[in-house]
């Protein structure tokens, strides 16, 4: 082992307590800047939950839609003229809205209504885990997830609840389809979507473009919106990154989780910089000694940066297992933390930043060390 | 008599600042040659530590040249003055400076350490040197598991280990009894008519001067005296210190 490692790890756990300290003020700061940055990857990615599951080339939304749940309309003859663009094959209409749910107890809960064409398939329910799509198209049919049958306040299949005095029946459940807004999402029929919302049947939100095969993206993206009137087209990477955006930053709740990482690493940086500097002054006199036998600065700093690069892999590591751990408990939360290999990546290159930033303090206060204190010790 | 190793040409050194200023040193010329071991003596405070920090590159002098293995130090700014240290010179101090977290074998390697060496040829020049001092039964004692004696002993083996052409040693037996003194001294002698490299101890303790080839003599700053030593050539010119 190179002796500069060796007597960076025995200052390091010379004294246990400091040693400690280190450590947790790194795994402190780590953990708060990954559950902040996997809620903001997490949301992120739960905000476009329908979006990312809607079969679309394009989408056709109302004029100035900031996000998938802005309540909008489009005319629903639109569908005619968008059918009628060389290069469409289909324009599935999609209806959303917000509705209130009455339970057989009697007692109502706001819920969310999502209405596709099912013979088409744009935006049906996935995830099943009882029923089938094609039983959604009975009479009165709805899909359900069965982590919000306790709030609808019934017990799963075949269960009747009303919504806006109709009565609808569970004929389908999912399994993992949560909402970030906690109001659980009703799945059905567009035409029934449009009665128990009050939306007119001339009415609709989307419609979900399918090209025919061959045809040329950008071209029917020109012809479409020219043609329709209040409405604009987008892919559903550009759609997705709005309403993305949307919910992140013009909500602030992006700008909160940057703030909450922010302050981590601000934190972890004050904390380790504090314990590298103490340690850095306690051995002081070894470093003079160093310097007196003829070591160069550098090799000082060596010593210095591999105590503050062995904190920060000891740090990570333990930073990473609980990381693991709560990621684990949050999955099956209606807001799960959501951690990339990027994210770890990332992470893993700011403890280092951070812990050799930290370093910055003690390698300032050797550079003054004056050799010839060795003689007068 | 050998070329000087190292050499300080009417060296005046000021330390402190403003009202504190003190003139520590005031004109001093001394050269110390290969194979020679030199007292240095004098009453405390005279400037002792202060000309053997400015021999060894440690301080630079107010005024004055210090020349090792014939450069000049002048203009040498603080990362030359640690190379020239850690090419030339072995240091050995009164209260041994040893790392208490290091093995002994790692105390001396760090000597090499500090050089670049590789590690493989380290650890076999370190265990030689340990071997020199008469301690290879304890390469791998941590200092809190010596004695004085041995530490310092590791000491001087962290001093020789890079083949320094100089050792300078500042009260080296002064936190050590007699006996252990003595021993350190003897080893002391080896190194510099053995492996023929100039020494050049600091002490005010008599009991040493049988080891001396060369006694001076240092007060308020300034050289007074130099004699012959009882292990140097000439024993004529020896005085007594004993009364
Ligand atoms: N850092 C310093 N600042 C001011 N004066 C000092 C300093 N170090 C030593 N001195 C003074 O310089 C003189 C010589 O000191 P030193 O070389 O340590 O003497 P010795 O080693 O012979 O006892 C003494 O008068 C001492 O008080
Ligand atoms: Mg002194």
């Amino acid at each position: 082992m190179p002796l500069v490692f060796t007597l960076a790890f025995r200052n390091l756990f010379h004294d246990r307590l400091r040693f400690v300290a280190t450590v947790v003020g790194i795994v402190f700061s780590i953990v708060l800047v990954t559950v902040q940055m996997g809620l903001y990857l997490g949301f992120g990615r739960t905000v476009t939950t329908m979006i990312d599951h809607a079969s679309a080339d394009l989408w056709i939304v109302p004029r100035g839609t900031k996000c998938f749940e802005d309540p909008s309309l489009l005319d629903a003859r639109e569908r005619y003229r968008a059918l009628s663009i060389e290069g469409v094959a289909e324009a599935i209409p999609v209806v959303i809205g917000f509705a209130d749910w009455r339970m057989p107890s009697g007692a109502t809960t706001p819920v969310f209504v999502i209405g596709t064409d099912l013979r088409s398939g744009g935006l049906p329910p996935w995830d099943l885990v009882e029923g089938r799509i094609e039983a959604l198209s009975t009479p009165r049919a709805v899909a359900v997830d069965r982590s919000y049958l306790e709030r609808l306040g019934i017990s799963g299949m075949g269960a009747t609840a009303e919504i806006r005095q109709q009565l609808v029946r569970v004929a389908a459940v999912t399994s993992g389809i949560r909402s970030f807004t906690t109001t659980p999402f009703v799945f059905m029929d567009v035409d029934r979507a449009r009665s128990h919302t009050g939306i007119p049947s001339a009415k609709t939100t989307y419609f979900l473009v399918r090209l025919s095969p061959g045809a040329d993206l950008t071209r029917v993206r020109g012809q479409l919106a020219s043609k329709i009137s209040d409405a604009e087209v987008l892919t559903p990477v550009e759609f997705r990154e709005r309403s993305r955006t949307f919910w992140l930053f013009s909500t602030g709740a992006g700008a909160a989780l940057f703030a909450g990482a922010l302050l981590g690493v601000i934190v972890g940086t004050v904390i380790v910089a504090q314990t590298l500097y103490s340690s850095t002054k306690e051995h002081l006199n070894e470093f003079a000694t160093l310097r007196a036998i003829g070591s160069s600065r550098g090799y000082i700093y060596k010593v210095i940066v591999w105590q503050a690069l062995l904190s920060a892999v000891i740090g990570f590591s333990i930073a990473a297992l609980i990381g693991w751990a709560i990621v684990r408990l949050t999955a099956e939360t209606a807001l799960p933390i959501l951690i990339t290999p990027g994210l770890i990546a990332g992470l893993f290159s700011l403890t280092i930043v951070m812990c050799i930033a930290s370093a910055i303090a003690a390698i300032v206060q050797v550079t003054r060390i004056d050799p010839a204190t060795a003689f007068t010790r | 008599m050998s070329e000087p190793v190292i050499e300080a040409v009417n060296v005046a050194k000021v330390l402190g600042s403003g009202a504190e200023a003190v003139a520590a040193l005031r004109g001093v010329s001394l050269a110390v040659s290969c194979g020679e071991l030199t007292l240095l003596m004098g009453p405390s405070g005279s400037g002792k530590t202060t000309l053997l920090s400015i021999l060894g590159c440690m301080l630079t002098p107010t005024e004055g040249t210090v020349r090792v293995c014939g450069q000049s130090t002048d203009g040498a700014g603080p990362e030359d003055l640690a190379l020239l240290r850690r090419e030339h010179v072995g240091f050995v101090f009164q209260s041994f400076h040893l790392f208490p977290t290091l093995s002994a074998a790692d105390n001396v390697r760090l000597a090499l350490d500090v050089r670049g060496e590789p590690s493989r040829s380290a650890k076999a020049r370190s265990r030689e040197a340990l071997a020199r001092v008469g301690l290879s039964h304890k390469i791998s004692a941590f200092p809190r598991e010596l004695s004085g004696g041995e530490q310092q002993r590791v000491a001087i083996a962290r001093a020789i280990v890079g083949n320094p052409s100089i050792i300078l040693a500042d009260e080296p037996t002064a936190a050590l009894d007699g006996e252990n003194g003595q021993a350190i001294m003897k080893i002391l002698a080896g190194i510099s008519r053995e492996q023929g490299r100039g020494v050049l101890i600091v002490t005010h303790d008599p009991r040493l001067l049988p080891f001396a080839d060369r006694i001076v003599h240092i007060e308020d700053g300034r050289l007074v005296g130099e004699e012959r030593g009882a292990a140097g050539p000439d024993m004529n010119s020896r005085k007594s210190y004993r009364g």
